[in-house]
């Protein structure tokens, strides 16, 4: 059984809960005590309808001003596969916890209000899928019923929103519209009648068809060591493995493999999963390693087949994400996590800030404050062993961490 | 349309997995809370399984109400044997001998809430810097909101404000002095994967989770477990029924449902059909709408 995990984002009057409510209780996710709960609370509220915000919106803040501030976990399942649905906040000031929300995501899901087209935050939503290269994009164009199930308004909005995406799509990453009314349930779950015009797949079928793609098909094999088990005891005495999770690619037992940074070269001589071998360990599997040779190995190295070496250096250029109140300046020192990997960190130059609707772009700056995007240049103290985010996600992202606060303030995708 | 078993999405343990070794590495002193449920039964499996064939390098922390069904206590004891594993029990009835906290009173007196000092006093003794524990996203809508590392203040606190952003996978432990971690390494699995999964790796659970005849009384249209740790009122009757637990509390707050299921197929045919959620029969919840995130500030888990 598969995992999508899809990324939405709106405000509250798009109607995002309510088909997030409607796909939960369609589909059988919805227990009578929750629903009892909610309906409990949109009473005391003095709503005459039962509010399926409240749902998802779990934090008291939340409740109180009617919003999604932070990111929400939903689950359901259909026969063939279990959904996550990261629920995230539309508003500029959270952009931050859209990126959180869509950084793991296979599909990032769009609504627009037939009534009101795109606008600032569709364009928002839309440029963070594609800075975080999300391969299929979802447009839902909700509320049909209200614009009377209207053909044309439905294709105006098409057009208007893929004259912004042609501009910063990226190859290969897929868009699909769908018309729907999330209130009355039409092409959710079940094909609408109302709007006959629409041949394609309702959102459901969608979502259970949509191919989940993260490897790309020439993606290299990286495995970072992430922990080094010494068993130390009698029956295991020599036993030496690395521990992590296989960031990209496959790796094969009797593979000639090259290990980072000491560039010592070694055979894997076994893959091991809970002590039974295995012959080939691929992307996402927790696994241990031992190696033919005895090689100085810690956490954070990286071991990758020998004709597959990623780029390395103390330089990197990268979109930065800021996340933080305070903000990222030009000569500021800072920690970088890349994966496993801790090193200190000297922003050098910042350029290129990018007004993710407009799309106009600003050099001139001395630093980014909260949620903006901008161009960075850092140099680190330790050696990074890295992929462009493009080619390889797993090996192209960094988080970036306050010294001072400890906070992750920052994310970073290598160009 | 309804629900079908499925199976166990693997990724889900790759994940988990990744997270334990991420704890073993970044902090200094885990340590792994088990209750004795099955989502601490399944925490363990998975910690043997992220370090093999070494040991599990923390210990266990059982936060002990007092109030306990003596099978979960009889199964805790017979696991850590079995596994060689090292276990700490903290007691809620020192903390109200000491006078740190005041048992409730009445018909709903519960320990629940009274744990959480005994935590957090525990956390203080061994300087413990990050907590493990079996919470998941799906049972509750403030869990719905919490990190995978998710920082507490160093008064236990969780601030739902000043969350760190979680970016890909890559987890940030770095704490100040005085701070912990509470981590959620199933935080993505349901319910039915828990069970998918004791079933895939053939777990034993504590007998209460099947059938098993029980005296038990009604109250607020829950069925709930008789014992001398709960006050019950002249009007409440005490029959005994055929039942089973849903989840695994304290006796005086969680509720049993009627049963007849005796092996694990059972159980999961069971959960399909439920239109209650897990956590409709834990009381504990009850009290308001926000019980939880409320519990969550003062240092819960």
């Amino acid at each position: 059984m598969d995992v999508l995990k899809i990324a939405t984002a709106g405000s509250v009057d798009d109607g995002k809960s309510t088909l997030i409510g409607r796909l939960l209780f369609e589909t059988n996710s919805i227990t009578t005590d929750k629903l009892q709960a909610i309906e409990a609370s949109s009473k005391k509220k003095g709503l005459d309808y039962i509010d399926l915000s409240l749902l998802t919106d779990g934090l008291i803040a939340e409740r109180e001003q009617g919003i999604t501030i932070d990111v929400a976990h939903i689950y359901f399942s259909t026969p063939t596969r279990k959904f996550i649905i990261a629920d995230t906040p539309g508003h500029f000031e959270y952009t931050r916890n859209m990126v959180t929300g869509a950084s793991n995501a296979n599909v990032s899901m769009i609504l627009v209000d037939a009534r009101n087209g795109v606008v600032e935050q569709t364009f928002r939503h839309f440029y963070i899928s594609c800075l975080l290269r999300i391969p299929n994009v979802v447009v839902c164009i909700n509320k049909m019923d209200l614009v009377g199930y209207s053909q044309t308004a439905f294709e105006e909005i098409q057009t208007k929103f893929m004259a912004f995406a042609e501009k910063v799509k990226f190859e290969g990453q897929q868009i699909s519209f769908i018309p729907v009314s999330s209130l009355y349930g039409e092409n959710l779950t079940a094909s609408s009648v109302s709007m006959p015009w629409y041949t394609g797949a309702p959102l459901l079928s969608l979502l259970e068809e949509v191919t989940i793609d993260e490897q790309l098909p020439d993606e290299e094999s990286r495995f970072p060591v992430q922990y080094v088990v010494r068993p130390k005891s009698e029956e295991f005495h020599d036993y030496r493995a690395y521990a992590g999770k296989v960031a990209s690619g496959l790796l094969r037992k009797g593979e000639r493999v090259v290990v980072l940074p000491s560039g010592q070269e070694t055979t894997i001589a076994k893959i091991e999963k809970f002590g039974r071998e295995i012959e080939a360990a691929q992307a996402k599997e927790s696994v241990s390693i031992l190696l033919e040779d005895d090689v100085d190995i810690s956490r954070g190295d990286m071991i990758v087949p020998f004709a597959q070496l990623p780029k390395q250096g103390r330089q990197l250029d990268a979109t930065i994400c800021w996340m933080d109140k305070k903000p990222l300046r030009v000569g500021g020192t800072y920690l970088v996590q890349h994966g496993v990997n801790i090193s200190k960190a000297k922003i050098s130059a910042l350029t290129n800030l990018i007004d993710v609707v407009t799309l106009e772009a600003n050099d001139t700056i001395s630093a980014l404050q909260l949620n903006e995007i901008a161009d960075v240049q850092l140099k680190t103290a330790k050696e990074i062993f890295y992929d462009s985010f493009a080619d390889n996600k797993a090996n192209g992202s960094f988080i970036v961490i306050d010294e001072q606060t400890n906070a992750t303030v920052g994310v970073g995708l290598i160009k | 349309m309804t629900i079908h078993a499925g199976i166990f999405p693997r990724e889900l343990e790759d994940e988990a997995i990744y997270i334990f070794r991420e704890v073993a590495a970044q902090f200094e002193k885990p340590v792994l809370l088990f209750s004795g449920g099955k989502d601490s039964i399944t925490l363990v499996r998975l910690a043997q399984k992220a370090f093999y064939p070494a040991k599990i390098p923390f210990p266990l922390l059982h936060v002990d109400t007092g109030h306990n069904f003596e099978e979960t206590i009889k199964f805790r004891d017979e696991l850590v044997a079995e596994l060689g594993l090292e276990l700490i029990v903290r007691y809620v009835q020192d903390s109200i001998d000491q006078q740190k906290v005041t048992e409730e009173t009445g018909k709903y007196a519960s320990r629940n809430v009274l744990q959480t000092v005994t935590l957090l006093d525990a956390i203080e003794e061994f300087g413990f810097d990050a907590c493990i524990g079996g919470a998941r996203r799906d049972e509750e809508k403030a869990r719905a909101k919490e990190r995978i590392f998710s920082v507490r203040n160093d008064f236990g606190q969780w601030d739902s404000k000043k969350q760190r952003p979680e970016l890909f996978d890559m987890l940030n432990g770095r704490i100040n002095l005085g701070e912990n971690v509470r981590v959620f390494p199933i935080s993505n699995w349901i319910e039915l994967d828990v069970w998918n999964y004791i079933k895939e790796e053939k777990l034993a659970i504590p007998s209460i989770y099947y059938a098993h005849e029980r005296e038990t009384f009604e109250r607020d249209g829950q069925l709930l477990p008789f014992s001398s740790f709960i006050n019950i009122t002249e009007d409440e009757t005490i029959t005994t029924r055929t039942v089973r637990f849903r989840t695994v509390g304290d006796m005086t707050c969680t509720a049993a449902v009627e049963s007849e299921a005796v092996e694990i197929d059972h159980i999961i045919e069971e959960i399909l059909s439920a239109t209650v959620s897990e956590r409709g029969a834990r009381i504990d919840d009850k009290r308001s709408e926000a019980a939880m995130e409320k519990r969550k500030q003062t240092g819960y888990f």
